[in-house]
């Protein structure tokens, strides 16, 4: 991570392409580069810039991620854009990249640990020791009572046929392999991602 | 992709299919408007709607979904019919001159070496003659060469048969097959670029296949601008493809051994493919023993020794497919008890989603690790569900998102790039892999204190992480490079490897990327300074990112020269040969740096092959060594070229194995052809908790093609209903000219669109109709993977 710099080339750059289309000129005949340009710096002056990739497709855009430290110590996360650094997208964003900071931080995010005791019409919040706690004894009891060492025709075969683990396209790859490394030890035949769907 | 999105611009020919890169990968669309700006090139789209891809493309042709193979047969035939084929390079680069064995055949729609009981081929009866010296025989004038069969089994595909299968008008195919006929020229070159909307069929696999033929015929794979490039749709499905999140690869696509294979000798017998040709280098299957044996090692550590075959028992032997499809096909025969998701939802998703809905409701435990609630971990109060009556124990697990941990994502041209972790996790979110390690080490708990089946690996697996529950990403991405276990330096590529259990590596595709100097994917020289980080000027980059494998930007680069090393087309350089400093230059070669091309012993192109060549003719794949057009399980009409063998006779149906009563509709019922796909808008269904993309595309709506809708008496805006075998929506018609009528073997047929985003939970929760309620429960023969893009429906105005 480093600070902004105050006078961004990238940025004068894009918004010198961005307002070459009207001539300098918006509609209303008065050219909105200077005024969109300082309301860039006021909005990420002093702010940290960190690099990050976008979510959405496999593109694979890369994004700068503009943050700043509240008074009480809270990260905010001001703006997110494209890399204009990048041979990938070269600063650009498609809609869905563009709003990336609306998938970052919303309202609507899972709170906490949640269960649904079977038959019950409704969710209860739990702490993430009883969810995890339950996790476990579930993993263990399936695959206990499911795992199969030897098959009908006498081969050594170690699988565990009674659970499926499936996603790992929003992983990171380092995620990813740790997923199918902890999978596999446990013998899970069952491991799936996005690729076929 | 085999080529990275950049490097589309050095094309001079773009055929775009199942593909609708300008609404779908808007940003990675620039690379083709450059190469049609910059250098003239030209964009053919073909594709059952006219999209905003068409809008700017040179030509577009409207196919019926899922005929693509008749459409590059076609084109494959028009090449060799006019002696179009770059005769060079299929000579030198292709498996054209291989005989192949007399037992061949393909009669009526049937290859020969169909098992009638159990429905599937013998794909050992695809196989070439070999010799007295123990290598593949080789004429290209043997009346069984490669080429000749495949020339025989293509020349049923004439422009009539392409027009009566596909739709597409004689003249319009014949104005495309003179332009990709001109790509056979040295100095010119073609790219095709798909997405899954050539996978998502019974047919996919033979879908590319067919367009990765016709790249090898003119001469286009392994060359900047060529290749065959899939646009993926998720940021890291490419990354968690490679490190094998797929029930039949382990990382770096080495095969899951299967049952029956006693040791690493038999998995290595029947994994690795053998050499069979003298000048075959054969790289990937006389390495394969390393790769393995080093992964076992990074797993199992100690445990892992000469003496028990590196715990080669510990790995586990599907007895069969164990894909998607398969999983809910075990949970509908009672036999699956716990699934876990993440990031992905099944009841969304589909194939079939009432069928997936009644699957999850047969578990008895269901764990949902996402940052927002899904249609999976919701699934039990689906509006039609009484929740009373679902016995599933559902868990749901607050993740945190891609912006709140670093680790590498890796985008569909094989570059990986780091991010850095910007934001804490939001209230209890918790990292995946945090959320895993814990979990894994809880059972380890729970098999030390209360033992239980077979628990060796589970109590052997390596953690070698600071904090056990906890792992940072860089730490695992140090385990994936992997190491020299006697200096403890990690190593600097693949070719260190070795199979005496000296070395570790968790996916040996990624073995370099992280060196002792450092984590590569985190070099950022890109376009700030042209001149000094792309010193070829091709648009390699060579210092930003990483890419897999040994950070080559194009695959097969070798095949980008001719065989003394000269460059096909001098103005787009790949690699070539330096006779003064006895070196290839350029891209990262895929070849022996200092092999000298002019030796007779030198190794053929392609060395990731048993052949040293692309392989025109292949046994790789389940349903046919050629691609041979069938038709969807669901059709308008039967297969022109043999229509009592219409659809694929190997595409494994799942009702009907289990048993379970029938649910594919004929067009006696659902008269129109159905094709399903995205918005710009949106990202699956993530982006339902999204309220900006929300406010740009708020509701579910079907596209009706204006002609139909005036039989129908449906206007833009009318609630139609959309019905399949399997389920139907209720939601609102878009009347459209996009969508136009197509004749297909003398019959009318209508497509209808239907965009997949909406479910019952997001912002929006009026929109509850699940598109993939009416997609079939089927899937590709090789892949399994459903097809989602050619179905029957019927629309009723409401």
């Amino acid at each position: 991570m480093s600070e902004v710099e105050v006078s961004r080339r990238q940025f004068l750059q894009i918004g010198a392409a961005g307002t070459g289309v009207l001539g300098g000129l918006s509609p209303l005949g008065f050219d909105l580069t200077q005024a969109i340009t300082v309301k860039q710096k006021l909005r990420i002056e002093g702010a940290t810039v960190s690099h990050s990739v976008c979510p959405y497709c496999a593109v694979g855009c890369a994004l700068l991620a503009y943050t700043k430290k509240n008074a009480d110590g809270k990260v905010e996360l001001l703006q997110i854009e494209g890399d204009p650094d990048s041979p990938v997208n070269e600063g650009r964003l498609c809609p869905k990249g563009a709003s990336a900071l609306q998938l970052a931080v919303s309202r609507r995010r899972v709170p906490s640990p949640m269960y649904r005791e079977p038959g019950a019409k409704e969710w209860k919040t739990v702490s993430w020791d009883f969810a995890l706690d339950r996790l476990a004894r579930n993993i263990k009891a399936s695959r206990d009572r499911t795992f199969v060492t030897t098959d009908a025709n006498g081969n050594l075969v170690n699988r565990c046929e009674g659970i499926a683990f499936a996603g790992g396209a929003a992983f990171s790859s380092e995620e990813g392999y740790l997923a199918t490394k902890l999978m596999r030890s446990l013998g899970y035949v069952y491991l799936e991602q996005q690729a076929r769907v | 992709m085999t080529n990275h999105w950049r490097d589309i611009r050095h094309a001079d020919l773009m055929l775009i299919n199942g593909a609708n890169p300008a609404e779908a990968h808007p940003v990675g669309f620039q690379w083709m408007m450059r190469a049609k700006i910059e250098r003239g090139g030209k964009m053919i789209h073909t594709d059952p709607r006219f999209t905003r891809t068409s809008a700017v493309s040179d030509k577009h042709l409207r196919i019926r979904t899922g005929t693509d193979v008749a459409y590059f047969g076609g084109l494959i035939n028009y090449v060799l019919q006019n002696n179009l084929e770059h005769k060079e390079y299929v000579r030198f680069a292709t498996n054209a001159s291989f005989v192949i064995k007399e037992s061949y055949n393909f009669t009526d729609g049937m290859f020969n070496g169909f098992d009638e009981a159990k429905k599937v081929y013998d794909t050992t009866a695809w196989a070439y003659e070999i010799g007295p010296d123990g290598f593949a025989v080789q004429d290209i004038d043997h009346p069984r060469s490669v080429l000749n069969l495949m020339r025989a089994h293509y020349s049923r595909y004439t422009p009539e048969m392409v027009e009566r299968i596909t739709g597409i008008q004689r003249a319009d195919f014949l104005e495309v097959a003179k332009l990709v006929g001109e790509m056979g020229r040295p100095d010119k070159v073609m790219t095709i670029i798909y997405a899954v909307g050539l996978t998502h069929h019974t047919t996919g696999v033979q879908l590319i296949r067919s367009g990765a033929l016709l790249q090898l015929l003119l001469g286009n794979m392994g060359r900047p601008g060529g290749g065959m490039n899939a646009e993926r749709g998720h940021a890291n499905i490419q990354g968690n493809t490679d490190h094998a999140i797929s029930w039949d690869i382990l990382p770096g696509y080495l095969r899951i051994p299967a049952p029956g294979q006693k040791n690493i000798d038999d998995y290595i017998a029947r994994s690795a493919a053998k050499k069979l040709h003298a000048n075959s280098l054969n790289f990937f299957g006389a390495n394969y023993r390393k790769f393995l044996v080093s992964l076992l090692k990074s797993w199992y550590g100690d445990a892992a020794t000469a003496a028990n075959d590196f715990a080669f028992a510990h790995l586990p032997k599907p007895a069969s497919d164990a894909s998607w499809l398969s999983i809910f096909d075990a949970a509908l025969r009672g036999k699956m008890e716990g699934l876990m998701l993440s990031g992905m939802t099944a009841t969304s998703i589909g194939p079939d989603s009432n069928q997936v809905l009644q699957a999850l409701s047969n578990l008895k435990w269901l764990c949902v690790m996402d940052a927002y609630s899904t249609t999976s971990s919701e699934f039990w109060r689906e509006p039609s569900i009484d929740p009373s009556k679902v016995q599933t124990e559902v868990i749901l697990l607050p993740a945190t998102h891609w912006i709140e941990k670093d680790g590498s994502f890796t985008n569909s041209g094989r570059w990986a790039q780091w991010k850095e972790a910007v934001l804490p996790p939001e209230g209890e979110a918790r990292h995946d892999h945090w959320i895993l390690a814990e979990v894994f080490d809880r059972v380890r708990a729970l098999y030390k204190e209360q033992g239980g089946k077979y628990p060796e690996p589970v109590l052997q697996l390596v953690m070698p992480y600071k904090d056990v529950r906890r792992p940072e990403l860089d730490e695992i991405a140090k385990e994936i490079n992997g190491k020299d276990l006697i200096t403890g330096q990690r190593l600097t590529g693949f070719a260190l490897l070795k199979d005496d259990g000296t070395t570790t590596a968790g996916d040996w595709i990624y073995t370099g990327h992280y060196p002792e100097s450092g984590n590569l994917t985190k070099r950022r020289d890109g376009i700030q300074d042209p001149a000094k980080n792309d010193p070829t000027g091709m648009g390699y980059y060579p210092n930003w990112a990483w890419s897999w494998p040994a950070n080559r930007r194009v695959l097969y680069n070798r095949a980008s020269a001719d065989s003394l090393g000269r460059p096909w087309d001098p103005k787009r350089v790949g690699i070539q040969w330096d006779a003064v400093t006895g070196r290839w230059t350029g891209d990262v070669p895929d070849y022996p740096a200092t092999a000298d091309p002019a030796k007779p012993d030198s190794p053929l192109p392609f060395i990731m092959t048993g052949e040293g060549t692309g392989r025109l003719f292949s046994n790789g794949v389940a349903d046919g060594p050629f691609p041979e057009h069938y038709e969807p399980i669901e059709s308008p009409i039967d297969n022109p070229l043999h229509p009592k063998v219409s659809a694929t006779p190997v595409a494994f149906k799942y009702d009907e194995r289990a048993g379970r009563p029938n649910r594919f509709g004929t067009s006696a019922d659902y008269p129109y052809v159905a094709t399903s796909y995205r918005l710009t808008e949106h990202e699956h269904y993530v982006t339902q908790h999204v309220d900006q993309l929300v406010a740009l595309q708020p509701e579910a709506f079907v596209e009706v093609p204006a002609e139909l809708a005036k039989e129908k008496g449906i206007a833009t805006g009318d609630r139609v209903r959309v019905s399949s075998k399997r389920g139907k929506l209720e939601v609102r018609a878009v009347v459209t000219a996009r969508l136009g009528p197509l004749t297909i073997d003398g019959k009318k047929v209508y497509q209808i669109g239907i965009p997949i985003h909406w479910g019952f939970v997001g912002i929006n929760t009026s929109q509850h109709w699940l598109a993939n309620a009416l997609t079939p429960f089927v899937g590709d023969a090789s892949s399994r993977t459903p097809e989602f893009k050619a179905f029957l429906v019927n629309i009723e105005k409401m």
